[in-house]
């Protein structure tokens, strides 16, 4: 089959790679319709998540009909068009049985600090992920999720990452009637964290970025105020004053390890990989956020340390709240929001890219050329 | 106000915002939010029929975190580790916890020295890496990589430059230690 493949920091190329097979009586082989690139890809891409090998293929948020399943499978069956949780998980270990899907203990020998994941290194279990034309899917029976026929592929494929964990980051948040919401990123996974926490009652809504194209998005899409950092030298200070010196009741960082906006943290974490990922981000929401507020941290972080300002957190009472989405407990409420109109997913794709240019797409998307919001691949047998 | 009790009031009343944002309020009950409470019991919901999985087989020593008292029973087979850059992936594996930052910076060790040995072992091979085609750098033309970038007023911009430097060192480094090489010979 053909597959992307990473080559090394900046460089993937598309590979001809055996095709997967059944390894365990409860997985499935599933032929790729749509994938899509994410900016946590963006990380694997820059060579800053550890124990990531040259001939690893990316791609966390995919979706396909099932092509092949274990003989212990019951509730998929060739010919499914399915889509697939970014979290790989059992479904009955102790986390598990607690709901917390993204933390699964027994998926990933590589690490107990963080679950399984689709296409994200070694460090996160080492399964080849979904840019290419097959993939194979453990846990078929507790995982994938059937695509109601009236969903489209490109809304369907948002809901298995992007959508929930925007959703998810909302959640967080905890948020109550007419609190005061600033949301790190106008990437997708910002600008549905953004719209979702108007479902959640928030009181006014505020997306902070550099881009111009995402802040267009952020107002149209996600109906929110916009402030762009590059335009205030202290984007900490204007949102202050934006907030009567109070700061937000509740930040969403939805940016992670690539933030820009310091140079010296840009080059000690994305350029020197010295740090687990570049925490602008992060401590501008701890400042940001109002004394006795929460920051809900849905930006994707790599295992070393980071230079957090965790004084400040102490000393304001903040609530910090974080993790991976466990994407298929969203799935019910959120299909329920995209029947009644509330979100149209696909709203954010930008670009529809064949798997053989993928080294192109990749570049396109990590240098924000040609106003790429999301990206999303087609194999050709799609 | 921040400096009396009273929250500074907002510009648009709920009614306002509930008129005016499509889905204003749906999910204002946190009952209504899935993830709330945050550990929540549900066997029912994930389609599991088995306490403990089906193992699958290991077929050559898996590296595995020392924090697992196990082989867990679900793992990734892709991409072996091989070379010199799977002696220090073992390493780090069989040597330090997750707690230990030597575990990271020892993996990270391992993608850079597996980045060059690969590199070096495609020269042999009918298709060697290609740094053009590689990194994308074509799509500058075809995607307006002057006008994306320029009056844009974006913070990523300023270290675009380094970019090219970091895909390029282990090529210069290369080919400077072959020119060493032959020229001692
Ligand atoms: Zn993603
Ligand atoms: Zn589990």
């Amino acid at each position: 089959m053909r597959a992307m493949v990473y080559r090394g920091p900046y460089r993937v190329r598309v590979e001809e790679k055996d095709t997967p097979a059944i390894e365990h009586p409860n997985d499935a082989i599933v032929r790729v319709t749509r994938a899509a690139i994410c900016g946590s890809d963006l990380h694997l891409y820059h060579g800053m998540m550890p124990d990531t090998r040259v001939g690893f293929t990316f791609g966390h948020e995919f979706i396909g009909e099932v092509h092949e399943v274990g003989p212990s499978v019951q509730k998929v069956k060739p010919g499914d068009r399915v889509m697939v949780p970014f979290n790989v998980f059992c479904g009955t270990c102790f986390f598990c049985a607690r709901g917390l899907y993204s933390n699964c203990q027994n998926v990933n020998p590589n690490a107990t600090a963080v679950g399984g994941i689709y296409g994200y290194s070694h460090t996160c279990g080492g399964y080849d992920g979904g840019q290419a034309e097959y993939v194979r899917v453990p846990f078929a029976d507790v995982g994938p999720g059937l695509i109601p026929e009236w969903l489209d592929d490109d809304d369907a494929v948002l809901l298995t990452d992007a959508l929930p964990t925007g959703y998810f980051g909302a959640q967080l948040g905890d948020i109550v009637e007419g609190d005061v919401v600033v949301v790190y990123g106008a990437g997708p996974v910002g600008l549905f964290a953004a719209r979702s926490a108007w479902l959640m009652g928030a009181g006014r809504v505020i997306v902070v970025d550099h881009l111009d194209y995402r802040l267009d998005k952020a107002r149209e899409f996600a109906h929110a105020e916009t402030v762009c950092f590059t335009e205030h030298g202290d984007v900490v200070l204007h949102l202050k004053h934006l907030t009567e010196g109070l700061g937000a009741d509740v930040v969403i960082d939805a940016v992670g390890a690539e933030a820009d906006g310091n140079l010296l943290q840009h080059v000690t974490a994305a350029k020197l990989k010295l740090q687990g990922g570049s925490p602008v981000a992060l401590n501008w929401a701890i400042d940001t956020v109002r004394k006795g507020g929460t920051v809900s941290v849905v930006g994707a972080y790599g295992p070393l340390f980071s230079a957090v300002k965790f004084g400040d957190a102490m000393n304001k009472g903040l609530t910090l709240r974080m993790n991976q989405c466990p994407v298929k407990r969203q799935w019910p409420r959120l299909l329920e929001h995209i029947r009644n109109g509330y979100f149209k997913p696909s709203d954010v794709v930008t670009h529809h890219i064949p798997l053989e240019h993928i080294p192109e797409g990749y570049h396109m998307f990590s240098a924000k050329l040609d106003n790429c919001i999301k990206p999303i691949v087609v194999p050709s047998a799609a | 106000m921040t400096y009396t009790p009273q929250k500074p009031r907002l510009a648009e009343s709920s009614d306002k915002l509930r008129a005016r944002i499509p889905g204003w309020g749906a999910d204002l009950d946190p009952a209504d939010r899935p993830s709330v409470p945050r550990e929540r019991f549900a066997p029912e919901e994930s389609g599991a029929h088995w306490e403990y999985p089906d193992e699958q087989p290991e077929l050559w020593p898996r590296e595995r975190s020392l924090e697992h008292t196990r082989l867990p029973p679900v793992f990734g087979t892709t991409c072996p580790p091989k070379g010199l850059s799977g002696a220090i992936r073992k390493l780090a594996y069989a040597k330090y916890s997750e707690g230990r930052a030597a575990h990271w910076l020892l993996l990270m060790a391992g993608d850079r020295v597996d980045a060059l040995e690969s590199a070096l072992r495609s020269m042999l091979t009918l298709r060697p890496d290609n740094p053009v085609t590689q990194t994308g750098v074509l799509s500058e033309g075809k995607r307006h990589g002057m006008s994306s970038r320029l009056g844009h007023n974006r913070a990523d911009v300023k270290h675009h430059w380094m970019d090219p430097i970091i895909v390029g060192a282990p090529w210069a480094g290369a080919a400077a230690a072959t020119y060493r090489l032959f020229r001692r010979r």
